[in-house]
């Protein structure tokens, strides 16, 4: 993590027993994992979990005291293969990811994982990017515990309830020798709370005895016949072992209530929600005394039987609150009810919806729907808004979705993009995770999806014909170092794909939160960087290369893009577009200016504007720039209608609005203003000079031509 | 069972745009509650699909007791206390999810706008409307604060997180004194001072009204300065002409549009301007002057087209470089280095050249030789040598009306005061409706020559409309369309409306 510094979590995972832990759900996560003697930890970043990485990046202090290693993976798959440790050693690990996507990656390590079965506890702490915010489609990771038999965690959204997940998850795992899943929500990883904390623990067995006793054990491979013998001792030995610790341990939670004929059950992530619903109902109160009985699952997967049996028998209905679909754990605990020969009725998908994410209202209205089974429907409040009211309403919020910052170096990129597909025609261009696929919203609206991160190039594979026209490919750094190196570039040179690849070289994984990855340009004193995306294309054997090292310069890049689509020369053509992420930079670069403001030393702060009076108010610069700080001003002018562009103080200077006018051939309005501030004596002298030549000129002409005063 | 405790915890929702500040003052609000002795859960969406889109923080807090309460990690419609919206749009996508309620929410809204691409793409005005969320807001929230919290920020060189915390200290929808807010800001030990002013300043703008009106300044009219004696005279001439013999609801438009004509030529011109203008008056139909009204404005705007020595003069006047101080903060005494981004094609070039060159402008060796000035170029202002190039330019002002591209603007100038005139005579609603269109045309390059294909499209289906009693309102609506994206699609789908009904053809 290069431009920010994390030095205040840090201190939090230093805290003794005793100390009270405050602050967000996936640091609580963190400074659990040091206090379970943790061995190890890796994972890939992405949100919700890039926290718990950027921290732990910079705690190397705390770490080497404990004897922790930490490794960020060059993907989900590498993270996951970690973990092969904890199959032959004592030593806990523990990795984490963005789910589903980042699990999909890591699905073959884990399945092999799994059916080797653990010595260590292992712990895989998925942040599930589900609903409100999401970056991801929407699918459970539910799915991927079930298949490889991955015990599957889902604590209530407290941080007490999160850090005691993370011990039971380890110990669940040693008792099992199966690796278990901690499924963290998104607001759940991002809720601030409180816990007391514990010490912190160095690991009982260390990696140097690891490396120094090397093990072999037939039995783990996945090679028959011991693949074979793996599925059975999953199914006859570590399942029960499971069950038995989760029954024993009550890591499932029973709340009673005096309605004691109906019942509902719940994943634990749930639990706020249940209460909250139940509250508004009347049924709860916000201490959680509860009338309705709650059976709230804080381990989704395996279900123990015993449990659900004895929670749902002789009840007139029972509710299951599962979100996200399909509806596994109510057709497992349908499966369960009906071959324990229990009547109770089960609801669950019908009075709450298959689909989406299971909000305050969606809640409320799915647990009044099943409160009422049997009595009288409840009446639909009437709206607040009138119909005209809530029209005009509805026509004035536009939609806001997000987009790239001020001043990002990928905006002239897509600029570029325009300006040379009006020249030779529309292309299709497969897109790529990170930043850059902001490029498909307005103003941009370029590209045709995305099939996964690091595959911008892969998806357009199929068509490469000797017909037709080239394709373009987008690929981040990001994504290229993933996997797209070998996905997307080697696979073009083997297969002698004659299609555009642009690679988006913005120096860091910026999309997760700016960690370095191998091309960073920052001198990182536990990583090795530096090392460029250029080498490593023509390393896989492409001949093609063309590095623009200013992104900025949006009418290089056109050119460059417009010959990688016309140059006779066969083969991939790569386009490397290289300039350093500004949300990054400004990082780096404010505080010092800052500084150097206050010590008196000479300094030039940019600034772009537009002369309002030139500016004839089409916003063309703004269609093909979308910058926040590119906006509009509404003149006090009879004479003008439309309101004009203009540049707010955000503005970093990027330059690209000048850029664009200039490349596009827009208009005359865009200026770049340096002041400089604490000058020096030839500034002065020089400022005063052209000040007085100037103003000389200006009187002059003043003198013979009336001028409006606006 | 009757042992349900009543209690409710306080719920806030901040509504904000990503990068704005909302998490800041979640991250106050908690330290706020926390030094209160409440107990306070606060949640957010973070990650890529923040960056400068709609979001929001959630925040429940209550007094500490002696067991720990279950807070939501999200809003309900209907159970929100306080609604705190950093942007008007997002206080209007609030009330839209059903987060302020007449029942218990109070909303604080800033009336500062941070424009959506939607409403920046468009090149008419697409900027949305501002009355409805207020509207919405008065009909649906408990108590609902607003004023223009951004501005209040800026204005004591802070961020928009300060002057909300003000307004949510004033609201007193949080039952903590003034001090604890201002605590909060000292402990937090950045841009305290900036911080605890524009908080202050927000603060105290509610003491009297929770809707505070700006006394908006009203915006003297532009002024003339400079020029000799004699054109001093002759301008003030004109605008006695005006004053006499124009309507009382023209006099405003007119005067603006003689001073801009003026500033663009000379007092010869202006005295064009009127004499053109005069000429509308007697065909005028009804008693508001609506034609000549609409002339005034859309006339000046023909007259004062932006051409190179137009663009060359505006670049170089003192009021310029006077407003270009003011706008990047630079006092009058740091220096100040500017850089214009021009890029004058070959035909901008040609509008250059004399009129009697004639066919000779357009020959290839005189393109070529004028590709050679043409091109990107960045020319230092600040500097004597590019502030002479641009002020050498604006100095062909005298020898304007010889030049190409003076008497091509004058060609279209005609057709369009005949083409207004003429139909004035039977359709004086319809003349203003054509007078407005020439708020088509604008731009530089080729956006100018697009809206001057959309000006054509538009004019062009008069002549299947002319004879209908709507065609005023069907010339509107078609303006409308032209005004609503760039590339005409829905002026096209608006055209093909009018050819299906003017040709009996239904047009797919």
């Amino acid at each position: 993590m290069a431009e920010r510094s994390f030095a205040k979590e840090v201190q939090l995972l230093k805290k003794r027993a005793g100390e009270e832990f405050i602050g967000e759900g996936i640091l609580a996560v963190t400074k659990a994992l040091l206090q379970c003697g943790v061995g190890y930890v890796g994972g890939y970043q992405g949100a919700p979990i890039s926290h718990l990485m950027d921290v732990l990046a910079d705690a190397r202090e705390t770490l080497d005291e404990l004897g922790v290693h930490f490794e960020v993976g060059a993907s989900e798959a590498s993270a996951a293969a970690m973990l092969s440790t904890s199959m032959h050693f004592p030593i806990r690990g523990a990795v984490t990811w963005k789910s589903t996507v980042g699990t999909n990656v890591a699905s073959d390590a884990l399945a092999n994982l799994s059916s080797g079965g653990v010595t260590g506890g292992a712990l895989v702490i998925v942040g599930e990017d589900y609903g409100e915010g999401s970056s991801i489609m929407q699918e459970r990771s539910h799915a991927f515990a079930m298949k490889s038999q991955i015990w599957m965690l889902d604590p209530r959204p407290n941080l007490p309830s999160i850090v005691k997940a993370v011990e039971d998850g380890f110990n669940l795992s040693e008792a099992s020798n199966t690796p278990v899943m901690l499924q963290l929500r998104i607001r759940t990883c991002h809720v601030h709370g409180s816990f007391i904390a514990k010490d912190n623990k160095r690991p009982t067995y260390s990696l140097e005895q690891a490396r120094n006793n090397p093990q072999k054990d037939a039995s783990r491979i996945i090679l028959p016949p011991m693949a074979f013998d793996q599925e059975q001792d999953k199914v006859q030995r570590r399942w029960p072992a499971a069950v038995d610790y989760i029954k024993t341990n009550k890591l499932n939670e029973f709340f009673n209530g005096d309605m004691t004929d109906i019942g509902i059950i719940l994943q634990g992530g749930m639990y706020n929600g249940v209460i909250t619903a139940l509250r508004q109902l009347g049924l709860a109160d916000i201490y959680g005394n509860t009338r309705v009985p709650l059976y709230c699952l804080n381990v989704t997967y395996p279900l123990v039987d015993d449990e659900v049996v004895a929670f749902c028998d002789g009840k007139s209905k029972v509710l299951m609150v599962e979100e996200g679909q399909p509806e596994h754990l109510e057709q497992a605990i349908h499966t369960i009810l009906r071959r324990a020969g229990v009547t109770a009725p089960l609801y669950g998908k019908g009075d709450l919806p298959m689909a989406g994410e299971y909000t305050g209202q969606v809640l409320r209205d799915g647990i009044a729907a099943f409160m009422a089974r049997g009595g009288k429907p409840t009446k639909p409040k009437p709206p607040i808004l009138t119909d005209i009211l809530s029209q005009d309403l509805n026509n004035a919020v536009p939609p806001r979705p997000p987009g790239f910052c001020t001043g990002c170096p990928e905006r002239p990129i897509f600029s570029a993009l325009t300006l040379a597909q009006e020249e030779l025609g529309e292309r299709h261009i497969t897109c790529d995770i990170g930043c850059h696929l902001f490029s498909t919203l307005p103003p941009f609206n370029i590209g045709a999806g995305t099939m996964g991160y690091g595959l911008g190039a892969a998806s357009a594979s199929a068509m490469n014909v000797d017909a037709g026209q080239r394709t373009i490919s987008i690929m981040g750094d990001g994504g290229f170092w993933h996997n797209g190196l070998t996905s997307g570039i080697g696979n073009a040179v083997f297969n002698r794909n004659d299609n555009v690849i642009l690679i988006v070289d913005n120096y860091y994984a910026a999309a997760t939160g700016g960690q370095d990855i191998l091309s960073s340009r920052a001198k990182n004193a536990q990583r090795s960087t530096s090392h460029p995306i250029e080498d490593a294309v023509r390393g896989v054997g492409v001949k093609w290369v063309r590095r623009v090292d200013d992104t900025y310069n949006v009418g290089i890049l056109t050119d460059v893009l417009k010959e990688a689509l016309s140059t006779p020369e066969r083969g991939p053509k790569v386009v490397i577009a290289a300039s350093e992420c500004m949300l990054n930079k400004q990082r780096r670069e404010k505080p010092l200016k800052r500084a150097a403001l206050a010590a008196g030393t000479r300094s030039v702060v940019q600034r772009f504007g537009v002369d309002s009076d030139i500016c004839t108010g089409d916003h063309a610069c703004m269609r093909i720039s979308g910058c926040p700080s590119l906006t509009m001003k509404t003149l006090d002018d009879p004479l003008v209608d439309d309101p004009v562009a203009f540049v707010d103080e955000s503005c970093v200077a990027c330059g690209h609005c000048g850029e664009v006018a200039d490349a596009a051939v827009l208009c005359p309005s865009f200026y770049r203003a340096d002041v400089v501030h604490n000058p020096n004596t030839v500034d002065r002298l020089l400022n005063a000079t052209r000040r007085r030549f100037l103003t000389a000129l200006q009187n002059r002409r003043a003198g013979k031509q009336l001028m409006e005063q606006r | 069972m009757n042992s349900l405790s009543k209690d409710t915890p306080l719920a806030i929702a901040i509504h904000a745009i990503g990068g704005q500040g909302g998490g800041v003052v979640s991250s106050w609000l908690v330290a706020l509650a926390q030094a209160q002795g409440w107990v306070v859960q606060a949640t957010s969406v973070p990650g890529v699909a923040q960056r400068t889109g709609a979001t929001i923080y959630y925040l429940e807090m209550m007094p500490a007791g002696a067991a720990s309460p279950v807070m939501a990690l999200m809003p309900s419609p209907g159970q929100v206390d306080l609604v705190v919206a950093a942007e008007w749009m997002e206080a209007g996508r609030a009330i839209q999810r059903g987060f302020v309620s007449p029942d218990r929410t109070t909303l604080i809204g800033s009336t500062h706008r941070g424009y959506s691409v939607m409403e920046k793409s468009v090149p008419g005005n697409g900027i949305s409307d501002a009355g409805a969320i207020e509207a919405a807001a008065l009909a649906s929230a408990k108590r609902f604060l607003r004023a223009d919290l951004g501005t209040i920020a800026s204005l004591h060189n802070s961020v928009i997180s300060a002057s909300l915390l003000g307004a949510i200290a004033a609201s007193n929808a949080l039952p903590f004194p003034r001090q604890a807010f201002e605590d909060v800001i000292k402990q937090a030990g950045i841009g305290v001072q900036a911080s605890l002013a524009a908080f202050g300043a927000a603060h105290d703008l509610f003491t009297d009204s929770d809707q505070p009106d700006v006394e908006k300044a009203s915006i003297p009219a532009s002024e003339m300065t400079g020029g000799t004696i004699p054109q001093q005279q002759e301008f003030a001439a004109m605008q006695k002409w005006i004053k006499d013999e124009f309507p009382i609801a023209v006099q405003a438009m007119a005067s603006a549009g003689l001073k801009r004509v003026v500033d663009f030529q000379d007092v010869t011109y202006g005295r064009e301007y009127l004499d053109h203008l005069a000429q509308f008056l007697v065909l005028e139909t009804g008693t508001d002057a609506k034609l000549t009204t609409a002339m005034a404005k859309y006339l000046a705007g023909a007259m004062a087209y932006h051409d190179t020595i137009r663009v060359a003069d505006l670049k170089t006047r003192a009021t310029r470089f006077d407003r270009v101080r003011a706008e990047v903060g630079a006092n009058d005494t740091q220096a100040l280095t500017l850089t214009e981004f021009m890029h004058p094609r070959v035909e901008e070039m040609q509008g250059l050249l004399p009129r009697f060159l004639g066919r000779f402008a357009d020959s290839g060796f005189m393109r070529w030789m004028l590709s050679l000035f043409s091109g990107g170029k960045r020319i230092r202002t600040d500097t004597l040598r590019g502030f002479l190039t641009l002020y050498l330019l604006s100095s062909l002002r005298p020898w304007r009306r010889s030049l190409r591209r003076h008497s091509a603007e004058m060609d279209s100038l005609e057709r369009w005061l005949t083409l207004v005139k003429e139909t004035a005579k039977t359709d004086c609603g319809l003349a203003v409706e054509i007078a407005k269109c020439r708020r088509l045309v604008k731009g530089y390059g080729d956006t100018h020559a697009r809206s001057q294909s959309k000006y054509i499209k538009v004019i062009g289906s008069l002549k299947l409309l002319k004879h209908r009693d709507d065609a005023a309102d069907w010339l509107k609506r078609l303006r409308t369309a032209a005004l609503a994206d760039a590339d005409g699609v829905a002026l096209d789908g608006a055209l093909a409306t009018v050819n299906s009904f003017a040709t009996g053809v239904k047009n797919g």
